[in-house]
C-alpha cells in the first residue's frame, strides 16, 4: 500500500440534503479503496432530503480500519457543496491547517427565506472561511454546473476540485471509473466534463495565490 | 441498493454496514427476510429485496415490525433460516411477540436486527434497544465494523440453531450507514425443504419449566459466544486504565488513546458478545486493572452489568474505580465521539485534551455564532404536506375554536416545526396519533370543547393506526382524521406499503385501499387533492363545523420526490415583477414569510419576490396564495 502524505487523510463532505453529497463520498471512497487504501465512509442522513445539513466523512489510511467519525477538529480537508455549511462544520472539524474547498452558491435556509435569520454577505462569509483555514478554494461550482447543463453536477465538479487540490492520491480516470459504475454511459460525458471543470477551477484558484 | 449475490467471494468491496448484514444473512443461507422500513435499518431489507430473485429467497416489507418478526418465526418453525430487521422503535412494536417467542423457542436459525439511533439522527427517540436481550434472555451481538456485521450475522444464525432461540444483533446509525472494506464469503447452494411436523407445538406453556429452559438456552449461548473470538483484548497486561467498549465506541476508544499518546497505558477490551457477558473474561481483566472506563451507546448497559458482576466478587478483586456514564465522565445522552472518549481518558489519567488550539476554537465559535444561522428542516419543494397543513391551519383558524391536531410518524411529523406552521400539537410513536385523537374525541362529555383533528400518513395508517381508528368508530369518538396519502413511505426512502400494491421486490401485490377500509368501517370518507388549497381548506372546515362524529378526509397527492422521478411537476414558476409590489404590497412578503417553501425567495436588492430556479420543482401551489396574483404557473412546455 502506498503511504499517504497525511495519514489518516480525513475528508468531510458537507452540504444540504439533495445536493448529492452521499454519492460524492461513495465515489471517492470506492476509488480510494480500489487504489489500495483502507477506507471508511461515514454517512449522516435520515432527514437528508428534508432541507437540513448533511455530512459524510471519508477516512483514508494505509493502516488499520478507522471508526466512522473523524475526531473533533482533526479533518484534513472540508469539501462543501454550500458555503454556509463549510463554515458551520469548521467549529467541529476545523483547525489552523485545514484546507476548505467550497461551492460559492448559497442555498438559503428556510428560516432565512422567511426573514427570521440573516445569511451572511458573500464577502463576509468568504473572509470568515479564510480566517479559519490554511487554504480556501472558493469555487463557482453551481455556475459551472449550469454551464454544463445541470446544477446537480456541482457535486462532481467539487470532486474534480478536490483532485485538482492534490490532496487525494487519485487521478480523474480513477473517479471516472467509479462514476461509470453508478451512471449510464449517456450521463458519463457530462460527469467527465464536470470532473475536468472542477480540476480547472481548483488550478485557477491555486494560480491566483 | 444492488443485488448482493453479484459480489465475488474473496474480493474486497466497499459495503455499508446494512449491506454487510444482508450479505452475511445470504451467506448463512437465509430463506426469508421481513422488515418494516425505519432508518437506520432500511437498507438491510432493500438490498435483500434486490437480491431476492438471484438468491431464490422470499423478502417482504411487512405491515409492521411485529408482523415481520412473526413471519420470520413462521419460517424458523419450518426449519428455514429467517431474519427480521428494524429500528429501535420497531423492537417495541415487536416486543410482545419477542417475550413469548423466547419461551416457545425456535428451530431454523432466526436473527433479529435492531439498528439503534444514538442522538436520534433520524428518530423520535434514542432508545437503547439492547435491553430487549436482557428482558427476554436472548443472546446479543454488537459488531463494530461492516466486516464484523457480516461475520457476526453468520455466527448469529448458527448460534440460534444451536440453542433453539432468537438471537439479537444490534447495529447503530454510525455502523449501518458506514461503508468500509468487506471481503464476502461464498454463498450456499441448496436449502432445506420447509416442513412443520404436525406433532410439534410451538407455545409457551407450562410457563415455569419453559422459563427454565429459556434460561438454560442463554447459558449455553454464553458458552458458545465465549469461544467466538468476538471479544478481544489489546493492550498491556496490567493497564493503567482498562476500557470496556462495544460497537462504534470501541473504535473511538482506540483512536482516542492514540490521539492522547497513551496507547501503551490503556487496555481495550472490545466486547462483541454483550449478553450474556463472559464472566470469566471480565473477572480476569478486572483483576488486572484498577481503573475501568466503559464506552458504549446509549445507556450504561454493559457498565451496570459489569458493576453488578464485580459486586459479587469484590472481596477477591479488591477496590476498583469505575468511570463512564454513572461517574459523569461520559454523557448519559447522545452519541459518543473520539473526542468525548479522549476527554474522558485524559480526565482519568490526569492529562489535558484539546481538540485544537484554544484561540482557534474560540475564533471559530465566535465567527459561527455571529454568522451561521440554524438550517431548519422543512418539507421539500412541492411537498403535498405543506399544502395540507396550510389548509388545516386556515380551516382551524376560520373555525376559531382553537382546534388541536394530533400527529404521527413520517415526514409529516415535521408539522410540529414551522414548515408545517407548527400546526401539529402532539407526536409520539407509530399510530399513537389516532389513539390520542380517539381519546380527545370522547372528552366532550367532560367539557372539552376544541375541535380535534388527527393526521396520519398512508404507510403509518396500515402499520399501527387501524386499532385506534376501530376504537374511535366503536366508541363513537368525535374527530376528523386526515390521511396524508402521498403513496410512499417517503421518510425512509420510498418503500412500498400495503396501499401502493407493490411488494418489496417490485412485484405486483394487492393494493389495500385506505378509502375502502374506512368505508367498510362505516366511516364517512372523502378524497381531496391538497394541491387545491381552497378545496382542501373547505373540506376541513366543513368537517369540523359539521355534525359530530368520526370523519375521514384523504388528502391524496404523490410525494414530490417520487413525482420528480416520474417525470416531474408540470409548471415553470415565475414571479411577475410588474405585479409583485414587494414591501409596498402590505402582505409583508406573505409568500416567502408565511408559506415557507424553499423555492420562494425575496430579492432584497430588487425588493420583489423571486423563485429560486435551482430549488423550485414547479408544483404550482404557491400561485394560489399571492394576494396580488404575481406568482405565475406556466406549463413547462410553453415556457421552454
Amino acid at each position: 500500500m502506498k503511504a499517504l502524505a497525511n495519514d489518516p487523510l480525513d475528508i468531510v463532505i458537507t452540504g444540504v440534503g439533495g445536493q448529492g453529497n452521499v454519492l460524492a463520498s461513495q465515489v471517492l471512497g470506492r476509488a480510494l479503496l480500489q487504489a489500495g487504501y483502507t477506507v471508511t465512509v461515514g454517512e449522516t442522513y435520515g432527514l437528508s432530503q428534508r432541507g437540513g445539513a448533511v455530512m459524510s466523512q471519508v477516512r483514508v489510511t494505509a493502516g488499520a480500519a478507522l471508526g466512522p467519525l473523524i475526531p473533533e477538529n482533526r479533518a484534513t480537508a472540508i469539501v462543501s457543496l454550500e458555503p454556509l455549511e463549510a463554515l458551520r462544520v469548521l467549529g467541529q472539524y476545523g483547525h489552523p491547517g485545514v484546507v476548505v474547498l467550497t461551492n460559492d452558491r448559497p442555498l438559503m435556509p428556510l428560516n432565512v427565506l422567511t426573514g427570521q435569520d440573516k445569511y451572511p454577505a458573500p464577502g463576509e462569509l468568504k473572509a470568515a472561511l479564510e480566517g479559519l483555514c490554511a487554504k480556501l478554494y472558493w469555487l463557482p461550482a453551481t455556475e459551472a454546473a449550469f454551464a454544463l447543463g445541470a446544477p446537480i453536477l456541482a457535486n462532481v465538479i467539487m470532486l474534480g476540485a478536490l483532485l485538482g487540490s492534490g490532496l487525494v492520491p487519485l487521478g480523474p480516470e480513477e473517479l471516472e471509473a467509479e462514476l461509470g459504475g453508478l451512471f449510464p454511459e449517456k450521463k458519463m460525458a457530462a460527469n467527465r466534463q464536470a470532473l475536468a471543470r472542477g480540476m480547472e477551477l481548483a488550478a485557477q484558484c491555486l494560480g491566483t495565490q | 441498493m444492488a443485488d448482493l449475490t453479484k459480489l465475488k467471494a474473496g474480493e474486497l468491496a466497499l459495503l455499508q454496514g446494512n449491506e454487510a448484514i444482508a450479505r452475511g444473512a445470504l451467506e448463512a443461507g437465509l430463506s426469508l427476510a421481513a422488515a418494516y422500513p425505519g432508518n437506520p435499518s432500511s437498507e438491510i431489507l432493500e438490498s435483500l429485496a434486490d437480491s431476492a430473485a438471484s438468491a431464490g429467497i422470499y423478502v417482504e416489507w411487512s405491515a409492521n415490525e411485529k408482523v415481520a418478526l412473526e413471519s420470520a418465526a413462521a419460517a424458523s418453525f419450518t426449519g428455514l433460516r429467517a431474519m427480521a430487521s428494524m429500528k429501535q422503535n420497531g423492537v417495541n412494536v415487536a416486543q410482545d411477540f419477542i417475550c413469548n417467542l423466547t419461551i416457545s423457542g425456535t428451530q431454523g436459525g432466526i436473527v433479529l436486527i435492531t439498528a439503534d439511533d444514538p442522538s436520534g439522527i433520524s428518530s423520535t427517540n434514542e432508545e437503547d434497544a439492547r435491553f430487549i436481550a436482557r428482558l427476554a434472555d436472548l443472546p446479543l451481538l454488537e459488531p463494530s465494523t461492516p466486516a464484523e456485521c457480516l461475520a457476526m450475522v453468520k455466527f448469529a444464525f448458527d448460534l440460534s440453531e444451536a440453542i433453539g432461540n432468537l438471537v439479537v444483533l444490534r447495529s447503530l446509525s454510525r455502523l449501518s450507514h458506514t461503508r468500509a472494506g468487506v471481503v464476502p464469503g461464498p454463498l450456499p447452494t441448496g436449502r432445506p425443504q420447509p416442513f412443520w411436523d404436525p406433532k410439534q407445538i410451538w407455545n409457551t406453556v407450562p410457563v415455569v419449566p419453559r422459563h427454565q429452559a429459556m434460561k438454560d438456552k442463554l447459558a449455553k449461548a454464553g458458552q458458545i459466544m465465549a469461544q467466538s473470538g468476538f471479544n478481544a483484548y489489546s493492550g498491556p497486561e496490567s493497564p493503567d486504565l482498562l476500557v470496556i467498549a462495544s460497537g462504534s465506541s470501541a473504535l473511538y476508544a482506540a483512536e482516542a488513546a492514540g490521539l492522547l499518546g497513551v496507547d501503551r497505558r490503556v487496555g481495550l477490551l472490545k466486547l462483541g458478545c454483550t449478553w450474556p457477558l463472559d464472566q470469566a473474561l471480565l473477572r480476569k481483566h478486572l483483576a488486572d486493572s484498577e481503573r475501568v472506563l466503559f464506552a458504549e451507546e446509549v445507556d450504561p448497559f454493559i457498565e451496570t452489568e459489569v458493576k453488578a458482576l464485580y459486586a459479587q466478587q469484590a472481596a477477591e478483586l479488591g477496590i476498583k474505580q469505575f468511570f463512564g456514564k454513572a461517574s459523569g465522565h461520559l454523557p448519559q445522552i447522545g452519541e459518543l465521539t473520539p473526542g468525548r472518549l479522549a476527554g474522558a481518558m485524559a480526565a482519568i489519567l490526569g492529562l489535558t485534551w484539546q481538540p485544537a488550539e484554544p484561540q482557534y476554537l474560540q475564533a471559530a465559535r465566535e465567527t459561527i455564532s455571529r454568522l451561521v444561522p440554524f438550517r431548519e428542516f422543512g418539507f421539500c419543494p412541492g411537498c403535498p404536506h405543506r399544502a395540507s397543513y396550510w389548509a388545516i391551519k386556515q380551516a382551524l383558524s376560520l373555525d376559531g375554536r382553537q382546534g388541536v391536531v394530533s400527529g404521527d410518524i413520517g415526514c409529516y411529523t415535521l408539522g410540529v416545526h414551522s414548515t408545517g406552521f407548527r400546526r401539529v400539537n402532539s407526536v409520539h410513536c407509530m399510530g399513537s396519533g389516532l389513539g390520542i385523537s380517539s381519546g380527545l374525541g370522547k372528552l366532550k362529555s367532560l367539557g372539552f370543547q376544541q375541535p380535534v383533528v388527527g393526521v396520519v400518513g398512508d404507510s403509518t395508517f396500515f402499520h399501527a393506526a387501524l386499532p385506534g381508528l376501530v376504537n374511535a368508530r366503536w366508541n363513537q369518538a368525535d374527530y376528523l382524521l386526515i390521511v396524508l396519502d402521498n403513496s410512499a413511505t417517503a421518510m425512509t426512502g420510498f418503500q412500498p406499503h400495503p396501499g401502493t400494491g407493490q411488494t418489496a421486490s417490485g412485484q405486483p401485490g394487492t393494493a389495500v385501499d385506505v378509502e375502502q377500509v374506512c368505508r367498510a368501517l362505516g366511516i364517512d370518507c372523502q378524497v381531496v387533492d391538497p394541491y387545491d388549497l381552497a378545496a382542501a381548506q373547505q373540506a376541513v372546515y366543513q368537517a369540523v363545523q359539521g355534525e359530530p362524529g368520526l370523519k375521514v378526509l384523504i388528502f391524496r397527492r404523490l410525494c414530490a420526490l417520487v413525482q420528480g422521478r416520474q417525470g416531474g411537476h408540470p409548471y415553470r414558476m415565475r414571479v411577475d415583477q410588474s405585479l409583485c409590489r414587494g414591501d409596498e404590497c402590505g402582505c409583508h412578503r406573505f409568500c416567502s414569510r408565511a408559506f415557507r417553501c424553499p423555492g420562494l425567495n425575496f430579492d432584497q436588492a430588487a425588493g420583489r419576490a423571486v423563485i429560486d430556479e435551482v430549488v423550485c420543482v414547479g408544483c404550482g401551489v404557491c400561485a394560489q396564495i399571492c394576494p396580488a396574483g404575481a406568482i405565475r404557473a406556466e406549463a413547462k412546455e410553453a415556457a421552454a
